[in-house]
């Protein structure tokens, strides 16, 4: 039995031990990390995180010692020794003690937490937001619909599934969802808010420096929700603005056969009746807009690289990569499909 | 006490019970025989067994269908169980295993133990009790079968509106899940009521209020959870249906409905609900901790105080599963400090525990094991609660595996692991045959282990962003390594289910006898044989003390005076146990299992059409006619029985 108990507490600790050292050295920083913060926001999360580990861990390993120790010390008995109840009339004063005193502790302990989650939660909420910038973000089964406020308003442009913020620069995203709750997540940047139908929330973040975050929807929305993701990328304040520039402009014009080609197969195939395409008669907002499709890292909500071949399999067979999705598939020509690849592929 | 025994014709159980008064009482309280009496069997103890295997099968049901969702998880990209199957296997592992097993096995459970420990003979209300389980045991297969035609509901266990709703969840999968949840509040509200009025009334001379076992103080103060709890997902389940039956507007914003309203109501109910499957364990605990340290357990009056604090407090939380949504953020803070403060009667109860421990004098049977097991998981799962109460921490792990690994430690480590601790216990209260202890060993430690390995890499996941409810993710999430550890883990788990499950069968037959009190027990159920005759006992004990085994039983011990013939039970006052009056309790019928197949034929056909509602009706109220129409001979059975004071 002894060896036993000390499984126990060699489990304890070692379990205990594994989460704070998890969390800097198994969890390599990546991209996806809610402990590898890359903003005020998510670092101030992550510092209240280290605190709450702190004391977890230590009331954790305490209450365990006390039981390993309680455990080792008590004689043994077996289902014939007498029972004791002796202490029916009796006050044991210390047992009383050890309980008043292990309870009081964790009043105050709690009362730290408490006071640390709370003053956190304050923290999070005045981000300064001098300057910031003003998007909406729709939720769709299963994609995100992206739109830049624009002051003049003709300024504002929509793109898809793909956010870009310049660096240093405070970051205010209005929510809201079409169909059915979604829930926007960049666990670098910030924790998670419900986008919810009849309801419009906001949500704060910021980004520290230039890099990649990759962000999910975090509430279950249907049958895609495990490929509902997007990609948040913190530019220059240069690289932002020109980018900016870019996505406000109209499509590209075809300069060759081929693009040529692919933009006739587009508007005169069933893709016009859900995307849209600035600058061509393709105006559907069912479906991401694809006025800057190949400006974009990731299709189909950051679930496939943006290459050639993978558009050509998605435009082929959308179900088969994500089934259950609202594309349908397609019937073109291999020619007509490697055109329309083209040239989607041309509008930068 | 003595009660003097005035109508010479009617025969009454004398102190001790002569061999005439067993024979009579063991003929009056059994079930009757054959088929039919199988069906119409009202006896708590047939019930509850039956309570307890039917919720064990869901148990190893809802397991199968996580084994299967494991095994999905256990390679990126996998392309084994595409998405549609996949939501309905977490839609309905999580429906069973916190409606089918959770809930129902605790009332399983007590519905058995609980008049034992009173000291009685049945439970109050034993037709309605029986009607309970086939309710339960309807509305389950309901739900499987509709799984198995492919009509398993997909929207999750908490149904979240619209998604739930009639725009994005056409067919019927949503409604037989709604449906299912009329079933198992329906049975739980009746158990509820059966409990609450079994302890209140039915207790044996003596045993007050605060002496009676803390099992009984938890599965009374769970009972009135479930009754305050449990009305709140009616009504947000039946306005489901309505909105997707008759085309009600209550959760559709767009006509000034509210898809917030639906969460505020759903988890009323489902954080309680999350207390009245640990609170049960807790009594377990204090049960088993009892025996196996060799003493009662230490600050009793603070035990109990601390169950109704946890009761209380749970009811001033559910909106820590909603940070995520644009309520106020003060609002939120207040919500935190509830969830916290939480942990301070668990707490109490765990130094409690652990004083009687420090105190005792310990014999380490498998039992013991599973509870000190609690200590390791729960309180890790609740450091893990502790997190998710923090608003802002909260907002960076809800929803994603974090939460599922806490869940699995609170509720596994709170309940389950109590609960089979709970059964190897009483298993030879139940069957006359202690279980294996070398395969509760094997059983233990396996499932111990497996659980660290299945659920504790599930929290880095949380943190390294893997949400719930994905039925897939990419090799390049870098979560392949520890989802397929937490996979071996999960096999772990069903290899030690299985070792439980062979236990129990193999011991049903090859077990060693046991006698009464095989473990040296100090409540009631100790006292009568195992298995306990029909009748419980065939004298009322009297009480005088908390630990009635274990203390020197003064003069009376019984209580002589009740019909033999008929069944008689004795009521005492609420508070002091003072007998009261004797009632004439009924006797088998099959109406309550044809009421309750009456009752799904209403509740299936109102999936399908409104108007079942109506049709339906009248043969649930022939049943229920039936089933209360006065009997002649039961009635001059009972007239017999009365005495002018």
């Amino acid at each position: 039995m002894k060896r036993a108990l000390h499984l126990v507490v060699a489990v304890a600790f070692a379990l205990a031990g594994a989460l704070a050292w998890a969390q800097r050295t198994v969890l390599q920083p990546g991209a996806h990390d809610a402990l590898a913060p890359a903003g005020p926001q998510a670092a101030r999360i992550g510092d209240l995180w280290d605190l709450f580990m702190v004391i977890c861990g230590i009331v954790f390993a305490a209450v365990l010692i006390t039981l390993a120790v309680a455990l080792r010390r008590a004689p043994r008995a077996d289902a014939g020794t007498p029972a004791d109840v002796s202490m029916a009339d009796r006050h044991e004063p210390g047992p009383y003690r050890s309980v008043l005193v292990g309870v009081g502790a964790s009043i105050v302990l709690l009362f730290v937490l408490l006071v640390a989650s709370v003053s956190t939660d304050r923290a999070l909420a005045r981000l300064p937001l001098q300057g910031a910038l003003n998007l909406t973000v729709t939720g769709h089964q299963w994609w995100w619909e992206i739109r830049y406020d624009g002051d003049p308003v003709s300024e504002t442009f929509t793109t898809a599934n793909e956010l870009h913020v310049p660096v240093g620069r405070p970051v205010v995203v209005t929510l809201r969802s079409d169909d059915v709750i979604h829930s926007l997540w960049v666990p670098a940047l910030a924790g998670k808010k419900d986008l919810i139908p009849g309801r419009t929330a906001t949500l704060q973040f910021q980004a520290a420096q230039p890099g990649t975050y990759r962000g999910q929807c975090a509430e279950f929305c249907g049958f895609q929700h495990a490929w509902m993701a997007f990609e948040v990328i913190a530019d220059t304040p240069e690289q932002f603005a020109a980018w900016a520039a870019r996505q406000r402009a109209e499509a590209a014009e075809p300069t060759d056969e081929k693009l040529r080609r692919g933009r006739e197969v587009f508007l005169g195939s069933t893709c016009v009746m859900c995307h849209a395409i600035g600058g061509t008669d393709a105006s559907a907002r069912k479906a991401p807009d694809l006025t800057h499709v190949g400006s974009r890292t990731t299709l189909a909500a950051g679930t496939l690289r943006n290459d050639a071949e993978s558009m050509t399999r998605w435009i082929r067979n959308p179900q088969q990569i994500k089934p259950g999705v609202n594309m349908p598939s397609s019937t073109l020509a291999d020619a007509d499909l490697q055109a329309l690849v083209a040239y989607l592929g041309s509008l930068k | 006490m003595t009660a003097s025994a005035t109508t010479p014709n009617v025969p009454r159980n004398a102190v001790p019970p002569t061999a005439d008064d067993v024979l009579a009482l063991e003929r009056t309280w059994r079930d009757p025989p054959g088929w039919i009496g199988w069906l119409s069997a009202i006896n708590h103890k047939a019930i509850g067994k039956r309570f307890i295997v039917a919720a064990f099968g869901f148990f190893v049901a809802g397991g199968i269908l996580a084994a299967l969702m494991r095994l999905q998880l256990a390679r990126p990209d996998s392309k084994l169980i595409g998405p549609d199957l996949y939501n309905q296997l977490f839609t309905m592992h999580g429906t069973t295993m916190m409606f089918l097993f959770a809930v129902p096995v605790m009332q399983a459970v007590s519905v058995y133990l609980v008049p034992l420990m009173l000291g009685t003979r049945s439970v109050a209300f034993p037709r309605m009790n029986a009607f309970a389980f086939w309710i339960f045991l309807f509305g389950g297969l309901v739900l499987y079968g509709a799984f198995i035609l492919d009509i398993g509901p997909d929207a999750g266990w908490f149904s979240y509106v619209p998604l739930a709703g009639p725009d994005y969840s056409p067919g019927k999968r949503v409604d037989f899940w709604a449906q299912l949840i009329t079933f198992t509040e329906l049975s739980g509200l009746l158990e509820a009521v059966v409990l609450v009025t079994t302890v209140f009334k039915l207790r044996a001379p003596g045993m007050t209020l605060n002496r009676i076992p803390l099992f009984v103080w938890a599965m009374l103060v769970t009972a009135f959870m479930v009754m305050f709890a449990m009305p709140s997902v009616m009504l947000a389940s039946t306005v489901l249906i309505t909105d997707r039956l008759v085309g009600t507007h209550f959760y559709n914003p767009a006509e000034g409905g509210d898809v917030l309203l639906w969460q505020h109501l759903f988890w009323f109910f489902g954080h309680p609900e999350v207390y009245f499957i640990f609170i049960p364990g807790l009594g377990f605990i204090s049960s088993i901790v009892a025996t196996f340290s060799r003493r009662p357990i230490f600050g009793y009056s603070a035990m109990v105080l601390s169950l109704i604090a946890t009761a209380f407090l749970a009811f001033g939380l559910w909106v820590h599963h909603m940070f995520a949504t644009n309520l106020p953020e003060l609002g939120k803070s207040f919500f935190t400090a509830a969830s916290m403060m939480i942990a301070i009667p668990s707490a109490v109860q765990i130094f409690c525990w652990i004083a009687t421990l420090w105190t005792g004098k310990l014999n380490f049977k498998t039992p013991l094991l599973f509870v000190l097991a609690f200590f390791f998981i729960l309180v890790l799962g609740g450091m893990t609660g502790l997190m998710l109460a923090s608003v802002p921490l909260d907002l960076q792990v809800h929803d994603t595996y974090f939460v599922v690994a806490h869940l699995h430690y609170v509720l596994i480590g709170g309940a389950v692991f109590p609960l089979f601790g709970a059964i190897y216990y009483w298993y030879p209260k139940f069957t006359g045959r202690l279980m294996s202890e070398r395969l509760g060993r094997w059983n233990f430690w396996l499932f111990f282990i497996g659980f660290n390995v299945a659920f504790f890499p599930m929290h880095l996941l949380g943190l390294q962003g893997m949400p719930r409810r994905v039925y897939t993710y990419g090799s390049e999430m870098g979560w392949s390594g520890l989802n397929a550890l937490s996979s071996l883990g999960a096999l772990v788990i069903a290899i030690s289910v299985l070792l439980f499950v062979i236990n129990v069968f193999a011991s049903l037959r090859r077990g060693e006898r046991a006698a009464a009190d095989p473990w040296g027990g100090g409540t009631l159920e100790w006292s009568v044989a195992s298995p306990p005759p029909a009748c419980n006992f065939e004298a009322i004990p009297v009480v005088h003390g908390r630990d009635p085994m274990w203390e020197p039983q003064p003069e009376p011990t019984h209580v002589a005076g009740l019909a033999t013939t008929s069944r008689e039970l004795l009521m005492t006052t609420v508070l002091d146990a003072v007998p009261d009056s004797r009632e004439s309790f009924p006797e088998p019928t099959i109406w309550p299992f044809v009421g309750a197949l009456a009752t799904t034929v209403l509740f299936v056909g109102s999936i399908f059409t409104p108007w079942a509602v109506v049709w339906g009706s009248v043969p649930v109220a022939i049943a229920l006619t039936a089933w209360f129409w006065p009997r002649r001979h039961e009635n001059r059975a009972h007239l017999a029985l009365e005495q002018q004071p």
